[in-house]
């Protein structure tokens, strides 16, 4: 799960992570108030879930309350089209007002999980503002780790090495030692499976602060954080994903017309290459999973629907904790309940198949039986 | 022979009474794998399917002598279990259990440092060995006793891997789900050392998807230690960068991880790589017969 700017910095600093004064703002004149708290002037920053806002025009320093005015204005409710939110773009519907900080040098720190060792690795650098990809890609040599035991957390040793080894200067190597104690904290009480300061600064003043701050959630430890869930913010998720959510359903919305209605992760990123390479488009990616009910798989045939483009759908299950009978009935029912009537290919297999393929013949529906995936992905796309 | 589990293994489910431990006890046993009993933590005394149930796993091995365990305790209570299992000293563990933390899992990693226990999931299928032992929540009919092993980060590819074999007259030894979380405790290349050992073994499947570079990895070890052929496939060269495909491990971040790559890197490896998913068996039965391996591998 992915936060906000603003809301990131907040959780941050519970755990003592210096970050800028600031607050957020919803309308124009929520955005010079909070300026007006901050002494007449701040940065104005759009709030979407996607880096690279900066460069999009979404950041802008405002040195009077006029020009705090001025750009809310411009900004709420504007597209930004970034790097990441691909060409459609993002509206911008929240802003963060920060003090303006007197920047002297820009550095990166950043936390994640590393698959090979299975621990958390801290990453530093001083090519602060950059994308981190960039650097590893172009100047691997530039990027300083740390791996860290969870037995005993981040040393403070291994903080050391990273601040002198990014060349924080001496006398503020305390200081950046207890941001990154801090940030390494709040990653792992919170169950974070991304942190990210781009940039970390280093102000006139003496401070060692976040400037940007990006915190992505391990989903499947949101049950046990419900103040993060609360962060949630719908307006930047596909509606067909939230409703799939609800229902503990995986779906991705994808461009295509052929609906995928699949059991198993894999196997339903196959079913999406066996669709592709017969030369048909899938509309969606959606596992829906280990132990699904009739129930869920009717939810999972409306959200399918919900989707205007799509032209057919291939149900594709290969049945072991998911028993082919329940499919049918969920399938028999869905169909009958949104009075499908767009083409709809099966192939079942595995556990009660013959049960199932019985439930499908006797259901009186439309209903085109294949033997094999690339035989479903054939039909599916002959269809279309 | 075979690897990792076989007729002797002796079984316990942890989770027994809940309702997918309870419905894959059943099948295993009906299968013919060796369950010996089972945990249920506050139903210790009581029994299922004439089977003993334990309020520990402790408890649970001293009683039944059971050297496996498969747990199918809910995500948020599985990490313990996996470390409780672990504690009991047991040979091999299989952890079913699907969107466990993955830092829970960098915990349980870290836990089991200097132990015996192999672990096998989270977020698998299990491991089978047809005609022997199942563990898991493969269904046991489409797999044939044979000669050609199976590895595997996703469930249901496995079963379409093993049905392709088996509609083709080629029986499996094992098959080898390790999931498809991040952090698991069998890698690819754990498995693929026990299938080049294993003499009962010919040639192998590996199956990957999108994220991370255990492929990649593997790829390299079978270049310079495998003896025997390896095919395999990569599901996920149509998912789009960034976005978590179903499984927690399964996402192309920062340009790494993709099909694309992994599929080169295998096939400058020397691995076979089937252009769908529909000809994993296909692939493997040409490689088997330029090699002069099909004879040997068919069933009769």
């Amino acid at each position: 799960m992915n936060i906000h700017e603003y809301q990131a910095k907040a959780v941050l600093a519970q755990y003592g992570v210096a970050v800028p004064a600031g607050q957020v703002a919803f309308s124009v004149e929520e955005a010079v108030a909070a300026a007006r708290a901050l002494g007449g002037s701040g940065v104005v920053k759009a709030q979407i879930h996607a880096g690279g806002r900066g460069k999009a025009g979404g950041v802008k320093v405002s040195k009077t309350l006029e020009d705090v005015e001025k750009n809310a204005r411009e900004l709420l409710g504007k597209t930004l089209v970034t790097h990441q939110t691909g060409p459609q773009g993002k509206v911008v519907k929240r802003l963060l007002i920060e003090q303006l900080t007197d920047i002297q040098k820009e550095y990166y720190i950043g936390l994640v999980l590393d698959r090979g060792s299975g621990r958390v690795v801290m990453m530093a650098s001083a090519e602060g503002g950059m994308e981190i990809e960039e650097v590893a890609a172009k100047t691997p040599e530039k990027i300083f780790r740390e791996t860290v035991d969870p037995a005993v957390g981040l040393l403070p040793y291994q903080a050391r090495k990273l601040a002198f080894a990014m060349g924080i200067p001496n006398n503020l190597v305390n200081k950046a030692v207890k941001f990154m104690t801090a940030l390494y904290d709040c990653f792992v009480d919170k169950d974070c499976s991304v942190a990210e300061i781009n940039p970390l600064v280093v102000t006139g003043g003496g401070d060692v602060m976040a400037l940007d701050a990006k915190l992505n959630f391990d989903d499947n430890a949101l049950f046990r954080h419900p103040d993060i869930v609360e962060l949630r913010d719908l307006d930047e998720e596909d509606p067909k994903e939230i409703q799939a959510s609800k229902f503990d359903l995986n779906y991705v919305a994808l461009d295509g017309n052929i609906g995928l209605m699949v059991n198993g992760a894999g196997l339903a990123m196959a079913t999406m290459d066996t669709v592709k390479y017969y030369k048909g488009e899938p509309a969606n990616f959606l596992d829906v999973g280990g132990g699904a009910t009739e129930e869920k798989v009717t939810e999972a045939f409306k959200i399918i629907l919900s989707d205007e483009n799509v032209r057919g759908i291939l149900v594709n299950i290969f049945g072991g904790i998911m028993k082919c009978d329940v499919i049918a009935n969920g399938v028999v029912a869905a169909a009958k309940q949104v009075k499908l009537n767009i083409p709809l290919v099966v192939r079942l297999e595995g556990t009660n198949v013959e049960l199932g393929k019985q439930i499908l013949n006797e259901s009186g529906l439309n209903i085109v039986a294949a033997d094999s995936l690339a035989d479903a992905a054939q039909r599916i796309v002959g269809l279309v | 022979m075979s690897i990792l589990v076989n007729r002797n293994t002796r079984v316990i489910t942890q989770g027994i009474t809940g309702s997918a431990g309870a419905f894959h006890t059943k099948q295993a046993m009906e299968y013919g794998t060796n369950v010996v009993g089972g945990t249920a933590p506050g139903k210790g005394g009581t029994t299922f399917e004439g089977l003993p149930v334990f309020n520990t796993v402790e408890q649970a091995v001293r009683e039944t002598g059971a050297n496996a365990s498969v747990i199918y305790v809910p995500a948020p209570f599985a990490a313990d279990a996996i470390m409780e299992a672990v504690d009991a000293d047991l040979d091999l563990v299989i952890c079913i259990t699907e969107g466990i933390p993955v830092l829970d899992m960098v915990k349980v990693k870290r836990f089991m440092e200097g132990r015996k226990t192999r672990l096998i999931g989270p977020n698998c299928p299990g491991v089978i060995t047809p005609g022997e032992c199942k563990i898991g929540i493969m269904p046991g009919y489409i797999h044939t006793p044979g000669r050609v092993g199976v590895v595997s980060r996703s469930g249901t590819l496995t079963y379409e891997a093993v049905y392709q074999l088996t509609v083709r007259n080629i029986g499996q030894s094992t098959a080898v789900g390790i999931g498809g979380d991040p952090v698991n405790g069998t890698n690819f290349i754990d498995v693929l050392k026990m299938f080049n050992e294993d003499p009962d073994t010919e040639a192998v499947i590996m199956i990957g998807e999108i994220g991370g570079n255990a492929e990649e990895q593997a790829a390299e070890w079978i270049r310079a230690n495998m003896t025997k052929p390896v095919t395999g496939f990569i599901a996920g060269a149509t998912a789009p960068p960034g976005r978590r495909m179903g499984h927690a491990g399964a996402i192309v971040s920062g340009g790494s991880g993709t099909a694309e790559s992994k599929i080169r890197t295998m096939e400058a490896c020397g691995i076979r790589i089937a252009p769908t998913p529909s000809e994993m068996g296909a692939t493997m039965q040409a490689v088997l017969e330029e090699r002069g391996l099909l004879e040997k591998c068919k069933v009769r």
